[in-house]
C-alpha cells in the first residue's frame, strides 16, 4: 500500500515515470494516461503511458538503419530472409502482428525491455538475445541463430529501435497477450470447433492448414507440421485465447467474446502439431517437467481443466510479493 | 456477323499470346442469347474498361468470380448492369467463365499520372495498413503480391482505380454487403475518402504477373 503511494507521488512529482528509479512491478496496465490516486483508501493503477515506437520512415539512413531494416525484413518475412532457421510455414509477424508494433500482440518494444529477465521456463537468467533464440526453437520449429549470427545481430537491433525511448524494466502497457479473463462456462470443443468455422477457416483453411498462394504461405497454419510446435507459447490455451480475442479475425479483434476466445484456443491447440524438441522419455514425463501450464499435451480438456483447478487453489495460498519478483519475466508464454 | 468475326478475331489473338490451351468459353465472346457476353465490358482477357468502371477480372479465383454471379443473381449484390445478366446466366456459364478468367494474366499497368505522395500513401497502406484505427494492411489477406489468395480472396492489384474506389466505398456505406464475415465492411468503415482514394490509386499501378516476376 506505501508502495503504491509512493510510486504515484514520484510519478506525480517527476511528471512522469522516467527518474523513477525503484518501482514495484506495475500491476495490470491500463490503456490510459498516468493517474492521480483519487484518494490514499483506493489506490489508482499507476500505470505508464502508451508507448508509440518509432516510424519506419524514421530508420536512419546509414549503416545502424540498414541492420534495422534487415531485421524488420527477417521479422516481416523469415521465411526468405532467415530460412537456414526456419523448420515451419510461420513468419515471426504472424503472431506479432504490424511486424512487431502491435500492442496486445506481443510487441517487440515492450519485450526488449524485460530483459534480461529470469524465465520459469528456461530456469535460467534469458537475454532477448537467447529469448529470440527460443522463438526459433519452438515457434518457428527451426534452428537457434547464433548469438553472433548476423540474423540475431539484425534482429536485435530491429527490437533495439523499435523500443527507443521507452522506459527500462517496466512492463509497458499492451506488453505480451491479452490476459482474457476465465469465461463462464469451461471452454468447450464443440463450441470452439464451431467458431472456428464462423471466424478463422476462411482464412486458416477448413483443417487449420493456412492457405499458400503461388508456392508461398498467404495464411498460417494454425496446427500440424507446418504449425509452431508443442513447445511453442502460443500451444497454451491462455496464451492463444489473449492473441485471439485481441486480434482475429484481421480487422475486427476485439469482436470476439472471452468464451469464444477460449473455445477456438481449446479447439485449435487440441490438434496434433510438431514435436517439443525437449521431448524426453515419454510424454507424461515430458508434460510433468515442460508443461505445468495451461495447455493439452496429452491431457484431455476434461484432465486440464482439473489440473489447472488444483493449481487455482494451490496458487491462491502463496502469492509472492510485488518486491520479490523484480527480474522475473511477466510473460507466461513461451 | 461482323461482332462474332471480331470476337473471334480476338480470341484467336489472345489465345496466342497467352498460350492458353481452351478456346474462351461462347458466354464469354458471345453470350448466351439472353446474357450478353462478358467480354463486351469486360474484354476477352478480362482486362474491364477503367473510364467505364469495369473491373479487371483476370485471375481472379474461380470459387470467387462464381460467387460474385451467384450474389448478383440472390440479390445480395446488386448492380443495374450486373444483376439481369447473371440472372440470366447458368451455373455452368458462371463456372466456365470463371475458369476463363482465373487463368487470364493480369494487364499490365498503365503509367500513372496521380501524385507520386498519392501512391506512397496508398502503398503505406497496402503493406502495412494502419492497424492502430483497425484497418490491417490490403496485402495481409490479399496476398503480398495482390493477387489474391483462393478461393475467397480476390486479386486487387492492377484493378482499376475508379472500380476499387467505387467498391471501397459501397462497403463503407453499406451499399455492397456480400463479404464473407464483414471483413471488407470492417475495413472500409475505417478508410477515410483520402485513404480509400490513396490505396485505390497506388494498386491501380501494379502491373501484370509476368513470366519476370515468378
Amino acid at each position: 500500500m506505501n508502495k503504491f503511494v509512493g510510486y504515484a507521488l514520484c510519478v506525480l512529482a517527476l511528471g512522469g515515470m522516467i527518474g523513477c528509479d525503484k518501482q514495484p512491478l506495475p500491476p495490470e496496465p491500463a490503456n490510459v494516461a498516468p493517474a492521480a490516486p483519487v484518494a490514499a483508501s483506493a489506490p489508482a493503477a499507476p500505470a505508464p503511458t502508451q508507448f508509440t515506437p518509432p516510424a519506419e520512415s524514421e530508420i536512419p539512413q546509414n549503416e545502424y538503419g540498414e541492420m534495422v531494416l534487415l531485421g524488420k525484413n527477417i521479422f516481416a518475412n523469415t521465411q526468405q530472409h532467415a530460412k537456414a532457421y526456419v523448420g515451419n510455414g510461420m513468419n515471426c509477424a504472424n503472431c506479432h502482428l504490424d511486424n512487431g508494433r502491435k500492442a496486445d500482440s506481443a510487441p517487440l518494444w515492450a519485450a526488449y525491455v524485460l530483459y534480461p529477465a529470469y524465465r520459469q521456463k528456461t530456469r535460467q537468467v534469458d537475454t532477448i538475445q537467447s529469448r529470440i533464440q527460443g522463438c526459433f526453437l519452438y515457434s518457428m520449429n527451426g534452428k537457434a541463430p547464433a548469438l553472433d549470427s548476423k540474423e540475431m545481430t539484425a534482429l536485435v537491433t530491429y527490437h533495439y529501435w523499435l523500443a527507443k525511448g521507452a522506459p527500462t524494466g517496466v512492463k509497458l502497457p499492451g506488453q505480451g497477450y491479452l490476459k482474457v479473463a476465465k469465461p463462464a462456462l469451461t471452454p468447450d470443443m464443440a463450441r470452439g470447433r464451431g467458431v472456428f468455422e464462423n471466424n478463422c477457416a476462411i482464412c486458416h483453411g477448413a483443417n487449420g492448414e493456412g492457405i499458400q498462394a503461388r508456392g508461398k504461405y498467404a495464411f498460417p497454419p494454425l496446427w500440424g507440421k507446418d504449425s509452431f510446435n508443442w513447445g511453442a507459447g502460443m500451444h497454451r490455451v491462455d496464451t492463444a485465447a489473449g492473441f485471439i480475442q485481441a486480434n482475429m479475425p484481421y480487422g475486427l479483434g476485439g469482436t470476439l467474446s472471452d468464451q469464444e476466445a477460449w473455445d477456438v484456443a481449446l479447439f485449435m491447440n487440441s490438434h496434433e502439431r510438431p514435436a517439443d524438441p525437449r521431448f524426453k522419455g515419454s510424454v507424461a514425463q515430458t508434460r510433468d517437467t515442460q508443461h505445468d501450464e495451461n495447455c493439452l499435451y496429452g491431457r484431455t480438456p476434461e484432465e486440464l481443466t482439473a489440473v489447472l483447478a488444483r493449481k487455482a487453489a494451490a496458487a491462491d495460498e502463496a502469492k509472492p510479493a510485488p518486491e520479490q519478483r523484480e527480474g522475473l519475466s511477466p510473460a507466461t508464454s513461451h | 456477323m461482323r461482332s462474332f468475326i471480331s470476337h473471334t478475331f480476338t480470341a484467336v489473338v489472345v489465345m496466342a499470346a497467352s498460350s492458353a490451351a481452351a478456346a474462351p468459353p461462347s458466354i464469354v465472346t458471345q453470350g448466351n442469347g439472353a446474357a450478353l457476353a462478358c467480354a463486351s465490358c469486360h474484354g476477352v482477357d478480362g482486362a474491364g474498361n477503367p473510364q467505364a468502371g469495369f473491373p479487371v477480372l483476370a485471375q481472379l479465383p474461380p470459387a470467387y468470380f462464381a460467387k460474385q454471379i451467384a450474389d448478383f443473381k440472390a440479390g445480395t449484390r446488386a448492380h443495374p448492369v450486373m444483376t439481369p445478366i447473371a440472372q440470366a446466366m447458368s451455373a455452368e456459364d458462371a463456372e466456365s467463365a470463371a475458369r476463363h478468367y482465373s487463368s487470364q494474366p493480369r494487364p499490365k499497368a498503365g503509367a500513372s499520372t496521380v501524385d507520386p505522395a498519392v501512391i506512397a500513401r496508398g502503398k503505406d497502406l497496402a503493406i502495412n495498413g494502419a492497424w492502430g484505427r483497425q484497418v490491417p494492411p490490403c496485402f495481409k489477406c490479399h496476398a503480398v503480391d495482390g493477387l489474391g489468395v483462393a478461393p475467397a480472396f480476390p486479386a486487387i492489384a492492377g484493378q482499376h482505380a475508379t472500380y476499387t474506389v467505387s467498391q471501397l466505398q459501397a462497403w463503407k456505406t453499406g451499399a455492397r454487403n456480400n463479404d464473407p464475415q464483414k471483413l471488407m465492411k470492417a475495413v472500409a468503415e475505417n478508410l477515410s475518402d483520402d485513404d480509400i482514394r490513396s490505396v485505390a490509386e497506388y494498386l491501380a499501378t501494379l502491373g501484370s504477373r509476368g513470366k519476370e516476376n515468378e
